[in-house]
């Protein structure tokens, strides 16, 4: 068992580096650019804590994870007890360890990061979740008693995985309904294998699978079965929506339909879901990239990991193309760096207006505009203005709408009582995430819009509490 | 796992197959499809749903093998299994009594026909249908379609059953007779549903076409399978498969569904040269399902 430094010692010792492939090799293969760090390096990571009496990082963290606690144990060596802590409020903490916008979250507000550079609580994190995965000793809790109730969670994201692995363990015979082939949500089809590998995701699903959560995939809500159809002839309880919010838009530019334009949903789901990019093993196939010309339009996590998969199946050239400045970019800081360090050009302050196309109806360039930023509008954003007569073609093959995504309608379309707003999210209150409609809750993506993972997990949690609560009672 | 509990060929390369897939056989509605992915490196393809049975809990689909994955599929026999089916997806045919009814099957396009055919029959339509194929032997479904329809024409490229020629020439015959046709469905290949098309919109005949994209989920998650009908961007696989023809864009969809041409000529030649690997993965499935003991090595 370590002691704590002294507070002086302790600020003394600089955040310890994230291990990275290098950013030439990793450009062309899809291994993961991360390597995790070893125990001596985490150590002394987490030896850096200065252990504040009302931990800020705490606050900071949407779900509340026992950071100052985990942190504490991991200086004593108790990796396997630290993962049991963050299991206590985060159910998939080598996800989350991976793909959390820390910047904005627990690192944001550590106090260190004040001074000097924020404790690093994504990276230790991940450290001992891959630890607790590696000695295979994951602690699973134990389960409650057979209740004899039946939930329904319709979607397998992290908000369907949180709550089914909450309301299992209270006792609920607990069934997940997954539309893919595959378990996991955007965690599977749309983050890709280098910045989560999907094995991690794998485990997780394994791990609520040996708790005794029933996973069902080919199953379309709304369209195999509805939810009436749950409650009246399947006999469930309760059913949990988190459909997620995976609908593509496109801009409605002229020339949106010419070959080689790819919604980044489409593109990521054949690379990732589809495994695209192993062409010698898997039949799914994606447009060629190698050699050629590839830009994304759109600045957040998806617009990455759609660029930097591009580059990975040989792009000459990779572009972001997004109409404010980088300050503005809403990806996690990481990615942005990752990506400009693997070579990804950067073509902030522009904006596209058409496509152009040639007589067999393949894209040859796009037509951008340059932009400058106005004043701020009432978001507190400054908002982008097209540069008159600014207008340039560039030549390229294939290019990636990645902004931003809608709600999935199947659900909601097939069940009118449960009400949505009118961008189509589904209404349920804040606390309980109950709909209007009788046993249903919904939440995640579907209910915030696109937000985050650990966002995402939280609101299962809470559903889970609300679920079981009303299963307990009856009350409505 | 869904079990093939029937298969056999309708005609060369085009293979009938029963899946067990009880969910589905319940709620499906004329019109609709499912995707499947045959074994886990498998891609996702769209097949119209063309029967179900419901007491059986199975569905019935039709496979005309053109390229890798739907020649494999129809290497497939009763007792083997297909990793994933997933459905009933996109919009039901609209049926309604609309009064005479013409329905052109050209190719596998018939199989695709036929659901709508029946629906339309029992909505209490007057039903005349065209089906067209290369040769006799490649004319499917003629006995089932003859059952559901009140006059069946026959039209083949070489002559060598019905009536030589194209089904256009069977609707133009239809339409100079003087035929008061209220609605027309025309499923096939693309220049035959454009010339279909051709053909109805001087005479303002409403006229339906299911179009064929290329697809990944099939449930509007990617916009791969975007179409664009009356100059709008739509979604095929939960906006229709079936569209009004008078709008729909059919160059663009032509183009389109070239994209992947080359990836689907190597993915073909390869698997000709050596289905065996494909063909052992989904065998090695079914016995590791039925002998958990052997292991992902074992073949
Ligand atoms: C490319 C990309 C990168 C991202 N990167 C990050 C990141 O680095 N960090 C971060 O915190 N967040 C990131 N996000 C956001 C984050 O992934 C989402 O906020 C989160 O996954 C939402 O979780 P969810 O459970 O609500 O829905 P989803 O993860 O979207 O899952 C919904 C699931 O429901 C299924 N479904 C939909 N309709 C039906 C139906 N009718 N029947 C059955 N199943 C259905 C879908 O197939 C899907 O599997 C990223 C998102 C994308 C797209
Ligand atoms: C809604 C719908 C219903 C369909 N119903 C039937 C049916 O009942 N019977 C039938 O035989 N065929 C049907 N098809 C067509 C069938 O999906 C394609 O023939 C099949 O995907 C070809 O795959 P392949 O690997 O054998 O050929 P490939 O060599 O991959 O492709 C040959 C051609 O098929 C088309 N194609 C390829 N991949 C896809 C894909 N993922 N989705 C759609 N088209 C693709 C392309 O135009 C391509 O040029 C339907 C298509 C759609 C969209
Ligand atoms: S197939 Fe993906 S949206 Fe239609």
């Amino acid at each position: 068992m370590t002691e704590r430094l002294p507070p002086k010692e302790r600020t003394k010792i600089p955040r310890q580096a994230m291990p990275e492939q290098d950013p030439h090799e990793r450009a062309h293969n899809f291994a993961e650019v991360n390597r995790g760090l070893e125990i001596l390096v985490a150590e002394k990571e987490a030896q850096r804590c200065l252990a504040c009496n009302d931990p800020k990082c705490v606050h900071g963290c949407p779900v509340g994870v026992k950071i100052r606690e985990f942190v504490d144990l991991v200086i004593e060596g108790e990796y396997l007890k630290a993962a049991a802590k963050i299991r206590e409020d985060n159910v998939l903490p080598a996800v989350t360890g991976r793909v959390c916008p820390q910047e904005n979250q627990c690192e944001g507000s550590c106090i260190l990061g004040k001074r000097f550079s924020p404790l690093a609580i994504g990276h230790l994190e991940r450290f001992v979740a891959d630890y607790e995965q590696a000695t295979g000793q994951v602690g699973l809790p134990e389960r409650a008693p057979a209740t004899g109730k039946k939930v329904a969670i319709v979607g397998s994201g992290p908000a369907g995985l949180s709550c089914a692995g909450d309301l299992v363990l209270k006792g609920h015979d607990v069934t997940v309904f997954e539309a893919l082939h595959e378990i996991g949500g955007v965690l599977v089809y749309g983050i890709p294998e280098f910045r989560l590998p999907k094995e991690i995701v794998r485990n997780e699903v394994d791990n609520l699978r040996k708790m005794g959560v029933d996973f069902q995939t080919n199953v379309v809500i709304g369209k195999t079965v509805t939810i009436d159809e749950l409650f009246d002839e399947e006999g469930y309880d309760a059913v949990f929506i988190a459909t997620g919010a995976g609908l593509p838009k496109f801009m409605n530019l002229p020339g949106e339909h010419l070959g080689g334009v790819y919604s980044a949903n489409e593109f990521l789901t054949r690379v990732n879901l589809m495994k695209a990019y192993d062409p010698d093993h898997y039949d799914s196939p994606i447009y060629y990239c190698r050699d050629r010309n590839v830009a994304v339009i759109g600045g957040g996590n998806t617009a990455m990991d759609s660029i930097r998969s591009a580059l990975r199946l040989g792009a000459k050239n990779a572009y972001i193309i997004y109409r404010r400045g980088e300050e503005e970019m809403p990806a996690r800081r990481e990615e942005v760096h990752h990506a400009r360090d693997e070579g990804v050009q950067f073509l902030n302050l522009h904006n596209p207006v058409e496509f152009l196309g040639n007589d067999d109806g393949y894209l040859t360039a796009v037509k951008l505009i340059k932009m400058e930023l106005g004043p701020e509008d009432e978001s507190g954003r400054r908002s982008p203005i097209p540069i008159e007569s600014s207008e340039f073609d560039l030549p390229l093959d294939v290019a990636i709408i990645a902004i931003g995504t809608g709600a999935n309608p199947l659900v909601q379309s097939t069940t009118p009582d449960v009400k949505t707003n009118k961008w189509g999210y589904i209404v349920a209150d804040d606390q309980t995430l109950r709909t209007t409609k009788r046993g249903v809750f919904a939440g995640g993506d579907i209910v915030s819009g696109s937000a985050t993972v650990i966002l995402a997990m939280g609101a299962g949690r809470t559903a889970a509490r609300s679920i079981h609560e009303y299963l307990t009672t009856g009350e409505w | 796992m869904f079990p093939i509990r029937q298969a056999r060929f309708l005609a060369p390369e085009i293979k009938l197959f029963k899946i067990e897939a009880p969910r589905i056989a319940r709620r499906r509605q004329a019109g609709q499809f499912v995707i499947v992915r045959i074994h886990e490196h498998g891609e996702r393809i769209p097949l119209t749903i063309a029967d179900s049975d419901v007491d059986q809990g199975t569905i019935t689909i039709v496979v005309q093998g053109i390229g890798k994955t739907t020649k494999l599929l129809n290497m497939l026999e009763t007792g083997d299994a297909i990793q994933d089916v997933v459905g009933p997806l996109g919009e039901p045919s609209e049926v309604d009594q609309f009064g005479t009814v013409v329905v052109i099957g050209g190719g596998v396009g018939t199989a695709i026909a036929f659901p709508t055919a029946v629906a339309m029959k029992q909505a209490g339509n007057r039903v005349l249908s065209i089906i067209g194929a290369k040769s006799k032997e490649l004319l499917i479904l003629e006995d089932e379609m003859r059952a559901t329809s009140d006059e069946l024409f026959i039209m083949t490229d070489d002559g060598s059953a019905g009536t030589h020629g194209f089904v256009t020439q069977k609707l133009e015959d239809l339409i100079q007779q003087g035929e008061q046709i209220d609605r027309v469905l025309a499923i096939g290949p693309i220049p035959m549903m454009q010339a279909v098309a051709n053909v109805t919109r001087p005479h303002n005949i409403k006229t339906i076409v299911s179009l064929n994209p290329i697809m990944v989920d099939g449930t509007g998650m990617c916009g791969g399978c975007r179409v664009t009908v009356g100059s709008q961007t739509r979604f095929a696989c939960v906006d229709g498969p079936e569209f009004d023809a008078h709008d729909v864009d059919f160059k663009i969809l032509a183009q389109r569904n070239t994209l992947y041409h080359s990836s689907e000529q190597t993915a073909f030649e390869s698997f000709v040269s050596d289905p065996s690997k494909d063909i052992d993965q989904i065998r090695h499935c079914r016995l590791q399902q039925r002998h958990p003991e052997v292991g992902p090595q074992a073949s």
